[in-house]
């Protein structure tokens, strides 16, 4: 008797179990996980917050002050024009976030995309494979080049000079960067969708854009995790070669791929100059790196509970 | 089923050929067809178990699914109750899903491992059926009743219960939709022998409950014996003898059938005398058949005619068919 109403509340609870709660739960208990997630939580806030907190204006020369070291006054030290680093780094890292995580979840839209219909629809499979093969084949700096010079002017025009070449240069990064994800994505989906409970939906009468979104988009999601944690790293440096080849955001607008470039120029002098920046974008790619780790694993089933 | 009044046909497969073809080279040319299934005729009564026995590769499991168009036929008439489905396309064809449907062999590889027990059951009620969630779910315990699921699994994933246990689950999806035509592809050939036991007895209670018409495809012979009103014999794509179970096991007329059916093992082996028939050599390639029979290069009793000329269907009465020259005659 006394057994009774705690088993009726155990029932009632797995009842209620939800997915993302369990999700969740299991997301908790990855440690490296929970870590990359303060972390990358950290840096945002300090991206979007810290200005407001280290107010020294970014670009303010103080050449009387310039390649000082650590101080209250400029934590990160200055550069060589006397322009405080740790409002550079701040500044920095909203765009080279941005980008990041922008072009990223365009790359993985678009690849995962044309991976699933290549792997899926045999008759689409070569064609959008062959194109793949295309945009791997072609060098990317000078078509990168290309972009740039014909849409730069027009992009500028029409939505400002920092919107102008923020979409730009997601966007370019984007199309490039998609090949891997897609590659990967349709070798799983073929495997995949000779299973035989892929076959047992068909045998249902499901139709293939939902058998797609079921049945085989939740089981290909370890791949696009590993892609998109990979991809925002990629991302950022991409954004960075861009910039010191004078392609990127104008110079007097600090990205950390820009600091670092221009950094090391004076690496022997100042090696805060490389390192703190370098420090910001290893910090976040190994975060998010450890993030996805953890979310890959949340959401497989098997792994969870255990 | 087979006696009394006359039962109605609830699946008529004529003249059903599933090639497919094969490409090599840089070009991609076809060079050759895999004779999967090569001109298979028979029909099921509704209320009948039909057994459907062979051995491996002999096309047994690519007929059963091109009987629920799981592939598309190279040629043939498909007719399961009253609706010809050899050649529907897209909507026409989904609309009739409902009326077939299939338990696969490995119960492991036939769940999403993503999908809850609950969800994987509801899936075809969702496709088919609009009904509130409340319904829905209520209709999903209900046919973990019927399984004997425990209602508490429908938040579980498969990979948390037993192979018996998944193979249920895989059973109440397929009976989520009130099918009348089930084909179990080797539905208990991946379990243990007292789990085999445990479903083929649900299976039969399914069918009594229901009235369910399988088409029961399978290896084990005994199994057959024990569950099919009338049995079918595969032999590399094409049906060679189709007999009422006891008229089979009890005289078998296909030297194929004869020597599949020495090979059972005998729980006794000294009450009977041992009079196994050993087939030599192996199954031909299904892309390169043997000209004539298709069994003549292993069939003990083999002729010239054989070699030549492709066996005719021959009706032996009583409900007994088979392809041999060695009956003809008769």
């Amino acid at each position: 008797m006394t057994d009774a109403p705690a088993t009726v509340t155990l029932l009632q609870e797995t009842r209620h179990r939800s997915l993302w709660s369990d999700v969740w739960a299991q997301y908790r208990t990855h440690k490296g996980a929970m870590l990359g997630t303060f972390i990358f939580v950290f840096i945002i806030l300090l991206t979007i917050f810290g200005p407001y907190i280290h107010d020294a204006d970014p670009q303010f020369l103080d050449i009387r002050n310039k390649n000082a070291g650590m101080s209250w006054a400029h934590p990160m030290g200055t550069d060589n024009l006397g322009r405080d680093m740790f409002a550079q780094v701040l500044y920095g890292g909203r765009t080279s976030l941005a980008v990041g995580i922008t072009a990223m979840l365009l790359s993985l839209v678009v690849g995962t995309f044309v991976g699933v219909l290549a792997g899926y629809f045999r008759r689409l499979d070569g064609p959008l494979m062959r194109l793949t093969d295309l945009f791997l084949a072609l060098p990317l700096l000078p078509l990168l080049l290309v972009i740039i010079m014909l849409f730069r002017d027009t992009l500028r025009a029409a939505f400002g000079p920092e919107t102008g070449i923020f979409l730009l240069i997601v966007f370019v990064i984007g199309i490039t960067s998609w090949m891997q994800t897609a590659r990967i994505v349709r070798g799983d989906v073929l495997a995949l969708k000779e299973r035989e409970f892929v076959l047992a939906a068909r045998s249902i009468g499901t139709p293939p854009r939902r058998i797609i979104l079921r049945h085989v988009m939740p089981n290909i999601l370890s791949p696009i995790m590993v892609s998109a944690t990979l991809g925002v790293a990629n991302a950022i440096i991409t954004e960075s070669a861009l910039s010191f080849l004078g392609l990127g955001f104008p110079s007097d607008f600090p990205t950390w791929g820009r600091l670092l470039f221009d950094g090391a120029n004076f690496m022997t002098l100042t090696p805060a100059r490389v390192i703190w920046p370098g420090l910001a974008i290893s910090l976040t790619v190994l975060s998010v790196n450890f993030m996805g780790d953890g979310l890959r694993d949340a959401l497989d089933p098997r792994i969870r509970g255990r | 089923m087979a006696d009394g009044q006359d039962p109605r046909k609830l699946v008529e497969v004529s003249g059903l050929k599933m090639h497919f073809p094969i490409y090599a080279g840089i070009l991609r040319k076809q060079v050759g067809t895999v004779k999967a299934v090569d001109d298979v005729t028979f029909d099921i009564y509704e209320g009948e178990t039909l057994g459907l026995v062979g051995e491996s590769g002999c096309g047994k499991s690519t007929a059963g699914r091109a009987i629920l168009r799981l592939y598309d036929p190279t040629s043939g008439s498909i007719v399961i109750d009253g609706k010809e489905i050899a050649h529907l396309e897209g909507e026409a064809l989904r609309n009739l899903r409902p009326t077939m449907q299939m338990i696969f062999q490995d119960p492991q590889a036939s769940l999403n491992p993503r999908m809850t027990v609950g969800s994987i059951i509801a899936e075809p009620l969702l496709e088919h059926h609009a009904m509130k969630p409340k319904d829905r779910r209520a209709r999903v315990l209900e046919l973990m009743d019927a399984v004997g699921l425990n209602r508490e699994f429908a938040s579980r994933y498969p990979h948390e219960f037993s192979g018996g246990q998944r193979q249920r689950i895989g059973i109440a999806r397929a009976l989520a939709l009130n099918p009348k035509f089930i084909v179990c592809d080797e539905p208990i050939a991946a379990l243990d022998v007292s789990i085999q036991a445990q479903v083929v007895n649900l299976l039969e209670d399914l069918q009594e409950q229901f009235g369910l018409t399988y088409l029961f495809i399978s290896h084990d012979l005994s199994m057959v014996r024990h569950l099919a009103t009338r049995v079918a014999v595969m032999y590399l794509g094409k049906i060679v003898e189709l007999a009422p179970r006891d008229a089979l096991y009890a005289d078998p007329k296909h030297p194929y059938t004869q020597a599949l059916l020495s090979a059972v093992p005998n729980p006794d082996p000294d009450s009977v005398p041992q009079n196994r028939i050993i087939l030599n050599g192996d199954v031909p390639s299904p892309t390169n058949p043997p000209k004539g029979c298709n069994f003549c290069t292993r069939c003990p009793k083999v002729m010239d005619i054989c070699r030549e000329k492709d066996p005719a269907w021959l009706d032996l009465g009583q409900g007994r068919y088979a392809a041999c020259h060695l009956l003809e005659d008769a």
